[in-house]
């Protein structure tokens, strides 16, 4: 009896399985289908192509290390793309951060007005990305642009230059755009320090402890796992820039601003060396992927967990 | 007590004061820019730095209207809205299938299919870009919007993440109750969670309209055709520094191309803030 039932428990449980796997796989099934198709299939047709030499017209020839070889040998832009955009991304982020904490510490109490201040304050953000915003800040750093009237009308400046144009102060500009834009970070900040007990704080102010050492010891500890998160969404989209170098600068003076992604679009599609590309945008995912790993395993000493304990 | 509430005073005089003078340099270029739409060309360069336009023209918006090579911009807003509507469509449609697939059912691969596409994630889209473009252009997709619209159909790995965290705050025993009901898996997507996670879909519908609209890289690949150009790419033309000569209309055309975006911006602020709070999305 009890083995009768054990038995058609089991096949019951078995039947209930099969349809969850059934089931399970139609629902995913269109990120599925999309994932083999949009991304794995076109992830290994760039590593095959990236040993090619391929101009879309003709058949891809196989060349082996060729054209990483040529990668570290003798391109010149490739070197001083990767430079570019680490000078871009390890300046623009880190401020981008900064600023984003520095903001939402100022709105995170309950004050009079904060709502505003925050959509304010967030709106460069919801722009930032677009065709408009870029053309704008060509206008505004340009010779006769928004920069350059208020200086010269303060009389600052006697002469009038192109912030986009001077291969000194281009970069800059697009740093400038990209700290501009501190809105996402700030909103995550925000509702990390909204988590922060407030019992901490006021326990910490009873045993005497000053605002500063209040954001070293609680709120920065308290904050790590969001760090930790923004830090890696950003740095890869930082690496990712694109649009702000082809529009407003075109990757000119002199390559100055000539972002990584820039160069890739560069070789594949005004070039057309698909192969040359498909390698560039190999190395790229491997410089990621290497940064990703580590900032995360580093995160073992900086990030606070709870379960560590205090 | 009074210097104690004197210096409270002063504080928040000091607050508000920073906040207001940094909050301006924050939105100076925004109003710069629709400022500058309605200037005069003469004004445009010789107050280039003031915020108020000596008189109202609209001009600009007129001339800036007309577009180039006979397309009006009203064609290349149409394109956009085209693109952004069957794509935040199909976006949100297919991310709430998965969503569900992913935090409702237990199925074999589960995890590691789960851990796949939080990778994708992290993907940087150029390593994509080209063998993308080769896959579309031999299927015959350049100069259509097929290649901009299809791959939404497919999920989208933040919006996915996203609705699965709006699920787990629904409690389980009412799959189950709808269970005993006789409902099956279709039956509990369709019938219970769909109408609970609305507002997980409304946000992710929002981020699918801005990121969809803005969007630059993927018209400047596939779309070379004049009259199939979103504003975007048309924009781009428009104002390519060696073509451009009426500055003003350049100047209406960006602020225009900025006014869909402005209105959700305002209308839909509540959906916004939650839906980077909860999960980082990228505004």
């Amino acid at each position: 009896m009890v083995n009768i039932q054990t038995v058609k428990n089991k096949r019951k449980s078995i039947n209930k399985s099969d349809y969850n796997n059934l089931a399970g796989y139609a629902f995913i099934s269109p990120w599925l289908i999309g994932f083999i198709i949009f991304t794995v299939l076109p992830m290994l047709m760039a590593l095959y192509f990236s040993f090619t030499k391929y101009d879309v017209l003709s058949t891809p020839k196989w060349i082996g290390l060729e054209n990483y070889k040529a990668m570290f040998t003798s391109d010149d832009r490739f070197r001083l793309a990767l430079g570019v955009t680490f000078k871009y991304v390890f300046t623009a982020i880190p401020l981008r951060l900064i600023f984003a904490l520095f903001v939402a510490m100022l709105f995170v109490k309950n004050r009079k007005l904060v709502p505003l201040y925050r959509t304010v304050y967030y709106l460069p953000s919801i722009i930032g990305g677009s065709v408009a915003v870029a053309v704008m800040w060509r206008q505004l750093f340009g010779v006769n642009g928004a920069l350059n009237g208020v200086l010269s009308s303060l009389g600052l400046l006697d002469r009038q230059i192109s912030w986009i144009g001077n291969p000194n102060t281009a970069l800059w500009t697009l740093v400038l755009l990209a700290v501009w834009q501190f809105g996402s970070p700030m909103l995550i900040f925000l509702a990390g320090l909204k988590q922060i007990p407030s019992s901490y704080y006021e326990s910490a102010s009873i045993d005497g402890a000053n605002g500063i050492q209040q954001f070293t010891k609680i709120t920065l500890p308290m904050l790590t796992p969001i760090i930790l998160f923004n830090l890696v969404m950003q740095i890869i989209s930082g690496f990712m820039a694109f649009t702000e170098s082809y529009i407003i600068t075109q990757g000119g003076p002199f390559d100055r601003t000539l972002f990584y992604a820039l160069y890739l679009f560069q070789q594949g599609f005004q070039f057309y060396n698909m192969g040359y590309a498909c390698a560039l945008a190999w190395v790229l995912l491997l410089i990621m992927g290497a940064f990703t790993a580590i900032i995360f395993k580093s995160s073992n000493y900086w990030v606070y967990s709870e379960s560590k304990g205090e | 007590m009074k210097s104690i509430k004197m210096r409270r005073i002063s504080g928040t005089i000091l607050y508000h004061g920073f906040i207001w003078i940094f909050g301006f340099f924050m939105i100076y270029p925004v109003l710069w820019l629709v400022a500058s739409s309605f200037k005069d060309e003469v004004e445009i360069f010789q107050k280039s730095y003031s915020l108020i336009p000596s008189s109202l023209q609209f001009d600009n918006y007129v001339q800036g209207w007309k577009g180039f090579g006979g397309i009006t911009f009203g064609t290349f807003f149409r394109n956009s809205f085209v693109i952004v509507i069957l794509s935040t469509i199909g976006q949100v449609a297919s991310s709430a299938l998965v969503a569900y697939g992913f935090a409702r059912i237990k199925f074999v691969g589960q995890k590691v299919l789960f851990g796949c596409m939080i990778v994708t994630m992290l993907l940087p889209s150029q390593v994509l870009m080209i063998p993308q473009y080769i896959l579309f252009s031999q299927l015959g997709w350049v100069n259509s919007f097929k290649p901009l619209v299809v791959p939404s159909y497919f999920g989208y790995p933040f919006f996915i993440f996203l609705m699965m965290q709006f699920m787990e705050g629904i409690p389980r025993e009412l799959d189950e109750a709808a269970r005993i009901d006789g409902c099956n898996q279709w039956g509990i997507f369709f019938r219970i969670l769909l109408p609970l996670i609305r507002p997980a879909m409304i946000t992710s519908a929002i981020f699918s309209f801005y990121w969809k609209w803005q969007d630059f890289f993927g018209p400047l690949l596939y779309i070379k055709k004049p009259n199939l150009y979103p504003v975007s790419l048309a924009l781009k033309m428009f104002s390519d520094p060696a073509a451009v000569t009426d500055w003003g209309a350049m100047f209406a055309m960006s602020t225009l191309s900025l006014v869909p975006v402005f209105i959700i911006f305002v209308m839909c602020q509540k959906y916004i803030v939650e839906g980077i709070s909860t999960t980082g999305l990228k505004g």
